[in-house]
C-alpha cells in the first residue's frame, strides 16, 4: 500500500480542515490504514461488563476471550445454546441460572440501549408486553422502541397491537415510520384504518401512485383512489390529477408523432406525461392554440376543465406566445371592446409583469413601448421607460407630472439633436405649462 | 515584511469590517482536532481487524461489479442500505458464490437494520460493527454530527433513534472538553438529548480535569423554523443558500472559476480571505474584495526596483503567500459576481421585501398577491413553499380561503402529488389553516394543559397545530425581534444581531440564547417559553463541588447544540454576540441546513 501519499494525513494529524464525505472516491482507507496508532482507550466503552464486548471477525467468531456474538432477540436462545454457552459455565452458578430471563424489563432495555446481549423471550403475557414497550418509550431511545415494538409484531396479533398502540402516540409514531421504511404498505393502511384516520389512510395510498412507471397502470390506480376518504378538498385535486393524466396520456399519443408544423419548426424537449397542470397549459398554448374548446389538447378546454383562474390563465399564456414572438396573440390576450365598440387593453397582473415577461422573451422595442405606457403608476412606469429606453414615455410622464427640473435632467441622456431633444426643448420653452418647479 | 503589511491592510480597513474588532478578552477556544484523531484510530482498528481492504466504493445500489472474496460496507444504519445488501448476499449465494460479508455501521447500528438481515436469512453471514464517528469538526467553532436525516425523523416522523447518538456525541465531548458547568435547554428533542446524555455519563467514568468548555445550550429546531426560512445575506450563508456547501467545501463551476472546469474550496478559518468576508452582509463583500485586490496589487508591486538579494527574500519570504492570496482573492470575487448575477435581479428585491413585511407583519394583502404570483408563474418550488411557511408561521396560520386557493394554485403549478407535502408540512406546524371558533387563547390554555399531560398521545390533528402554533407575532414583540423600521441600519457597523438579516429581524433562535446566558437562567422568560410551548430546562452541576477550581474562561465558552440543523446565519450572528458580550461560541448541529434542504426533507414528490 505504497499509494498513500503523507500529505493525505493532513486531516487527521493536522488542525487543519479539509473535507471529508463519505462518497469521496478518495480511497481514504489506504492511507488510514498506513497510520498504526493505537486506539484511543476513551471510544472503547470500557466500563461495559464481561460479557458483552462485542467485536466479531470476518468468520462471525468472537474476537479476544471474552466476548460473545451478539444475541437477535428472537433467535437468541438458540444461539446462546450453540455459540455462547461454554463461557457460562465458567461463571458461578448462581449467577449462570437463568441468566437471561430474570432481567426487569427496566433491566433489559438499558442492556438494549447499551448494546449488550439481552433476550425477550420471557416477556409474553400482554401486560409484560406492554411493560417493556412502556419502559422503551421513557428512556427516549428510539431504537430500542423499534426493537421491541418489532418484537411485539411478531408475538401479537394485529388487532391487540394497534388497539395497544392507541393510546400511546409515541411508540405508535415510531411503529408507523418502522413500517413505512419497511414498505408494509398494506399493513399501514389497515393501521390507519383501525386508528380512524381515515385521511391519513387516503393519502398513504393514494402516495402509491408514486411508484407506478406505466403511465396508463398510473392512471387506473389514481382512478382507484377517488373513492378514498379524502378531505373535501383533497378529494377534488385527486379527481384533477387524475383527469390530467388521462389527459396528457391522449395528447402525446397525438403529439409524439409531431406531425405538425409547429412540432418540428419547435421540436419538444421532454414528454408530457405527468408535468404539472400549468406546465400542461403552457404547453397547450404553445402548440396547441387557437384550437376549438372542444378538443381536449385545447388552452380553452384546459382552462376550463381545470377552473383555471383568469390571471394564471393570462399569465401563461403570455409566456407562450411570448415565446413565440406571436405579438398580435400576445396583443389579443389584453383587448377588450367598450360598449362603444372602442378597444382598450385591460389585465389582471399589472402591465409592468407584462412587461417584464415581454422584456425577457426579447420583445422588440415597439411591443415593449407600448406595455410600458399602459402602467398606471407614473413611478414605476418612469422607472422601467427609462430602464427600457422608452425616451417618449419618459418625456410625456414628466410633462404630466410638471416635473420641468427632472425633463432638463434628462435632456442630458438623450442624443444631441435628435427627435428626443428637440421634443425637450420645446416643452421647456412651452410657457403653456405650469411647471410645478 | 509582509506581516506588517498585512497589519497595516487591517487597520485600513477597520471602517468596513468588523471581523477583527470585539472584545479582548474573548477565551481561546479547545482544539477539536483530536475528535478526528480519535475517529480515525477507531476506524483504523476496525479496518485492522479485516484482511486488506483495498479500495471503498459508494454504495450506490446498484450490483457489485467485484471479484473479491470479501465486501465490507460503511454505511448509515439506514433500512433501504441494509435490504439491498442482503439481495447482494442472496443473489451471490444464489449463483454459489462464497464471500465474506461485513457491514460497519456509523455511527451505530440499529436492532431494525439487523432484523432485515435476520429476515432476509443473511443474519451470520454478514457480520456488523460500530463506528462510533459523531463528529467531524468542520471548523474552529463548527462541529457536525453530518447526520442531515435527523431533521425529518425526529420533527416529522417522530421518531427518536437519533436521540441517543446526539447524547452520545454530547458525552463524548463531556468526557473530553468537560465537566459543563452548566446545561440550558429548550424543547423536546433537547430535553430527551440531554436526560440520554446523564444516563450515559452515570454509567460511565467521571473524570476530573480542567474543564475547557463551561456552558451547555441544546435548542429544538422546531423552536424556530422562521430563521432557517428567511433568505440569507451574509457571505457565507449566501454562499450556502446558492453554491450548497457540503461538509465545509464547496464546488465552484465554471461560472464562478471563469474557465471550463470546477474547483472544490474548503471554506473555513484557514482561507485568510473567506475568514474576513464570511460574516460579513453581502453588500460590504464586494468593497472589502476590491480593496484588497488594491492591496495585493501594491505587494506585488514592489518587487520593481529591488535588488538581487531583496528579490531573493522576496520570492523566498513573500511570494507563495501573494499567490494563495490571489488565488483565494480570485474565487470569492468570482463567486460575489455570480451571487450579484443572480441576487441583483428585480425579482429577489420583491422577495427579501415581501420577507421583511412578512415578519414585520406589514401589508399582509399584498404579500398574499406575491406569494400568488409566484406560484402562478412557477418560479422556484422551494421559494414559492418557503413563502407560503413564513406566511403561515408570522400570522400563526393562513386564512381558510387563502390556504385553499393559494394550495389548489401551488398543486397546479408544481404538480398534485405535493398534496404529500402539504400534509406533512400541516403536521410539523409550518403551513396551516387558522383555526376558526373559540379564540386562540381558550384553545391555548386548553392544549397547553393536555400537552402537559400524559394523554399528549390523544390529540387530534387540529389541536396538535394549534399547539404548535407559532406566536411570532407576540414572541417578536417581547424579544425585540424587529428593530424599529425607520430608522438607519448601517451594515457595515452593526448593533446587533439583526445584521444579518440587513438589519430587519434578530433571529429568533440566537435571541434566546442571548437572553438565557444574560440572565443565567429562564427566569424572567416565563411567559416567551409558554408561546415555545415549555419544555425548557437550566440545571447547573455535572462540576460537583469543583466550582471554584473551575477555570474562569471555560465558563465564557459556550456550545450550542442544534438538534435538527442550523444555519450559516445563525453561526454568524453568535459569532457576532461572542464578539460583543466576550463569549466564544462552539455550534455544535446535526447537520447545517438552510431553507432549501429544511424544506427538501419535507417534500414528498417522489417515491
Amino acid at each position: 500500500m505504497s499509494r498513500a501519499k503523507p500529505e493525505d494525513d493532513e486531516y487527521w494529524n493536522s488542525s487543519k480542515f479539509s473535507a471529508f464525505t463519505f462518497d469521496d472516491e478518495d480511497d481514504e482507507f489506504t492511507k488510514m490504514k498506513e497510520s498504526k496508532r493505537a486506539v484511543n482507550s476513551i471510544l472503547v466503552d470500557d466500563d461495559d461488563d464481561d460479557d458483552d464486548v462485542e467485536k466479531v471477525s470476518w468468520s462471525g467468531e468472537p474476537i479476544g476471550t471474552k466476548s460473545k456474538p451478539f444475541q437477535s432477540f428472537s433467535e437468541s436462545f438458540t444461539d446462546t445454546s450453540t455459540r455462547a454457552y461454554a463461557p457460562e459455565l465458567r461463571k458461578p452458578k448462581s449467577e449462570c441460572k437463568d441468566y437471561m430471563s430474570d432481567w426487569s424489563p427496566e433491566e433489559t432495555v438499558r442492556r438494549m440501549r447499551k448494546g449488550r446481549a439481552y433476550s425477550l423471550e420471557r416477556f409474553r403475557s400482554l401486560q409484560d408486553k406492554l411493560l417493556l414497550l412502556d419502559e422503551a418509550v421513557s428512556l427516549h431511545d428510539g431504537n430500542v422502541i423499534t426493537a421491541v415494538l418489532i418484537y411485539l409484531k411478531r408475538s401479537l396479533s394485529k388487532e391487540i397491537l394497534f388497539r395497544e398502540l392507541m393510546v400511546r402516540e409515541v411508540a405508535l409514531r415510531h411503529y408507523v415510520h418502522y413500517l413505512k421504511e419497511m414498505g408494509e404498505q398494506k399493513l399501514l393502511v389497515e393501521l390507519m384504518k383501525a386508528l380512524g384516520r381515515t385521511e391519513d389512510m387516503a393519502l398513504m395510498q393514494y402516495k402509491e401512485h408514486l411508484n407506478i412507471k406505466d403511465e396508463g397502470r398510473r392512471r387506473d390506480f389514481l382512478k382507484s383512489c377517488l373513492s378514498l376518504p379524502f378531505s373535501q378538498d383533497d378529494a377534488m385535486h385527486v379527481q384533477d390529477h387524475y383527469t390530467l393524466l388521462e389527459r396528457q396520456i391522449i395528447i402525446e399519443a397525438n403529439d409524439k408523432r409531431g406531425e405538425a408544423e409547429i412540432f418540428r419548426k419547435y421540436p419538444r424537449k421532454a414528454s408530457i406525461l405527468n408535468m404539472p397542470l400549468i406546465t400542461t397549459l403552457y404547453y397547450s398554448c404553445f402548440y396547441h392554440y387557437g384550437e376549438p374548446e372542444g378538443t381536449f389538447s385545447s388552452p380553452a378546454n384546459i382552462r376550463k376543465t381545470f377552473r383555471i383562474s383568469e390571471k394564471q390563465y393570462i399569465l401563461t399564456a403570455l409566456g407562450a406566445r411570448a415565446k413565440l414572438k406571436s405579438w398580435f396573440d400576445v396583443d389579443s390576450l389584453f383587448n377588450t371592446k367598450n360598449w362603444l365598440g372602442y378597444t382598450k387593453k385591460r389585465s389582471p397582473i399589472g402591465f409592468h409583469r407584462v412587461v417584464d415577461i415581454l422584456q425577457k422573451n426579447n420583445a422588440p422595442a415597439q411591443v415593449l413601448q407600448e406595455y410600458v405606457n399602459l402602467i398606471d403608476d407614473p413611478e414605476l412606469r418612469l422607472s422601467l421607460a427609462q430602464k427600457y429606453k422608452c425616451h417618449d414615455i419618459v418625456i410625456d410622464t414628466y410633462k404630466d407630472l410638471k416635473d420641468r427640473q427632472q425633463l432638463i435632467v434628462y435632456q442630458g441622456k438623450v442624443e444631441r439633436g435628435s427627435h428626443e431633444d428637440r421634443k425637450i426643448e420645446e416643452l421647456i420653452n412651452n410657457m403653456q405649462i405650469r411647471w410645478k418647479n | 515584511m509582509y506581516v506588517i503589511q498585512a497589519a497595516a491592510v487591517r487597520g485600513r480597513c477597520a471602517g468596513c469590517l468588523m471581523a477583527q474588532s470585539g472584545r479582548r478578552d474573548a477565551p481561546e477556544l479547545p482544539d477539536f482536532s483530536l475528535l478526528k484523531r480519535l475517529a480515525r484510530d477507531q476506524l483504523i482498528y476496525l479496518l485492522e481487524q479485516q484482511h486488506e481492504v483495498d479500495k471503498l466504493y459508494k454504495v450506490e445500489l446498484k450490483p457489485i461489479v467485484s471479484t473479491a472474496d470479501q465486501l465490507c460496507f460503511l454505511i448509515r444504519p439506514r433500512i433501504q442500505t441494509v435490504k439491498w445488501i442482503s439481495d447482494v448476499v442472496n443473489l451471490d449465494k444464489a449463483a454459489g458464490r462464497l464471500r465474506r460479508y461485513k457491514i460497519i455501521f456509523t455511527p451505530q447500528k440499529f436492532y431494525a437494520c439487523e432484523a432485515v438481515l435476520e429476515e432476509q436469512g443473511v443474519f451470520g453471514d454478514v457480520t456488523c460493527d460500530e463506528w462510533a464517528f459523531y463528529l467531524l469538526p468542520l471548523d474552529d467553532d463548527i462541529i457536525s454530527l453530518e447526520l442531515p436525516e435527523f431533521f425529518r425523523e425526529n420533527f416529522l416522523e417522530g421518531d427518536q433513534r437519533w436521540v441517543g447518538a446526539a447524547g452520545g456525541a454530547l458525552r463524548l465531548i463531556h468526557s473530553l472538553y468537560g465537566p459543563f458547568s452548566k446545561v440550558y435547554g429548550i424543547g423536546q428533542c433537547a430535553k430527551m438529548v440531554y436526560e440520554s446524555w446523564r444516563e450515559q455519563v452515570e454509567d460511565g467514568e467521571q473524570k476530573t480535569q480542567q474543564p475547557e468548555i463551561g456552558n451547555v445550550f441544546l435548542i429544538d429546531r422546531d423552536v424556530d423554523f422562521i430563521t432557517p426560512l428567511c433568505s440569507q445575506v451574509v457571505y457565507e450563508g449566501l454562499v450556502d443558500d446558492i453554491f450548497r456547501i457540503k461538509c465545509g467545501s464547496v464546488e465552484f463551476g465554471p461560472e464562478v472559476t471563469s474557465s471550463d472546469k470546477s474547483i472544490k474550496v474548503m471554506l473555513n478559518s484557514q482561507d485568510k480571505v473567506f475568514n474576513e468576508i464570511r460574516n460579513e452582509h453581502f453588500s460590504n463583500v464586494f468593497g472589502f474584495l476590491s480593496q484588497k485586490a488594491r492591496n495585493l496589487q501594491t505587494a506585488y508591486d514592489k518587487r520593481r526596483g529591488m535588488d538581487i538579494q531583496q528579490m531573493k527574500a522576496f520570492v523566498s519570504e513573500e511570494l507563495k503567500g501573494l499567490k494563495q492570496e490571489h488565488r483565494l482573492l480570485s474565487l470569492h470575487i468570482g463567486a460575489s459576481e455570480c451571487i450579484m448575477k443572480k441576487k441583483t435581479k428585480q425579482d429577489f428585491q420583491e422577495l427579501l421585501k415581501t420577507e421583511h413585511s412578512l415578519l414585520e407583519g406589514f401589508e399582509v394583502r399584498e404579500c398574499v398577491s406575491f406569494i400568488e404570483e409566484h406560484i402562478n408563474r412557477q418560479i422556484s418550488m422551494i421559494d414559492s413553499l418557503r413563502l407560503l411557511c413564513l406566511l403561515s408561521l408570522t400570522e400563526n396560520g393562513l386564512l381558510p380561503k387563502d390556504y385553499r386557493s393559494l394550495k389548489a394554485q401551488y398543486l397546479q403549478s408544481y404538480g398534485i402529488e405535493h398534496l404529500l407535502t402539504f400534509s406533512n408540512l400541516k403536521q410539523m406546524g409550518l403551513l396551516v389553516e387558522q383555526q376558526p371558533g373559540e379564540t386562540l387563547t381558550v384553545m391555548e390554555s386548553k392544549v397547553g394543559k393536555l400537552v402537559n399531560d400524559k394523554t399528549a398521545g390523544k390529540l387530534t390533528d387540529a389541536f396538535s397545530s394549534l399547539a404548535k402554533k407559532s406566536n411570532f407575532r407576540a414572541l417578536s414583540k417581547r424579544l425585540v425581534l424587529i428593530p424599529k423600521s425607520g430608522e438607519e441600519y448601517d451594515l457595515r457597523v452593526p448593533r446587533d444581531m439583526a445584521y444579518i438579516f440587513s438589519g430587519a429581524y434578530v433571529p429568533l433562535s440566537c435571541k434566546l440564547i442571548e437572553q438565557v446566558l444574560e440572565r443565567d437562567g429562564w427566569t424572567g422568560l416565563e411567559e416567551i417559553t409558554r408561546m415555545l410551548n415549555g419544555h425548557e430546562f437550566a440545571v447547573s452541576g455535572g462540576a460537583n463541588g469543583t466550582e471554584s477550581r473551575i477555570k474562569a474562561d471555560s465558563q465564557r465558552i459556550v456550545l450550542v447544540m442544534f438538534l435538527g440543523g442550523c444555519t450559516y446565519s445563525e453561526i454568524s450572528a453568535l459569532r457576532f454576540l461572542g464578539r460583543e458580550r466576550g463569549y466564544k461560541f462552539i455550534v455544535v448541529t446535526t447537520a447545517i441546513t438552510n431553507s432549501g434542504r429544511l424544506l427538501e426533507a419535507l417534500l414528498d414528490n417522489h417515491p
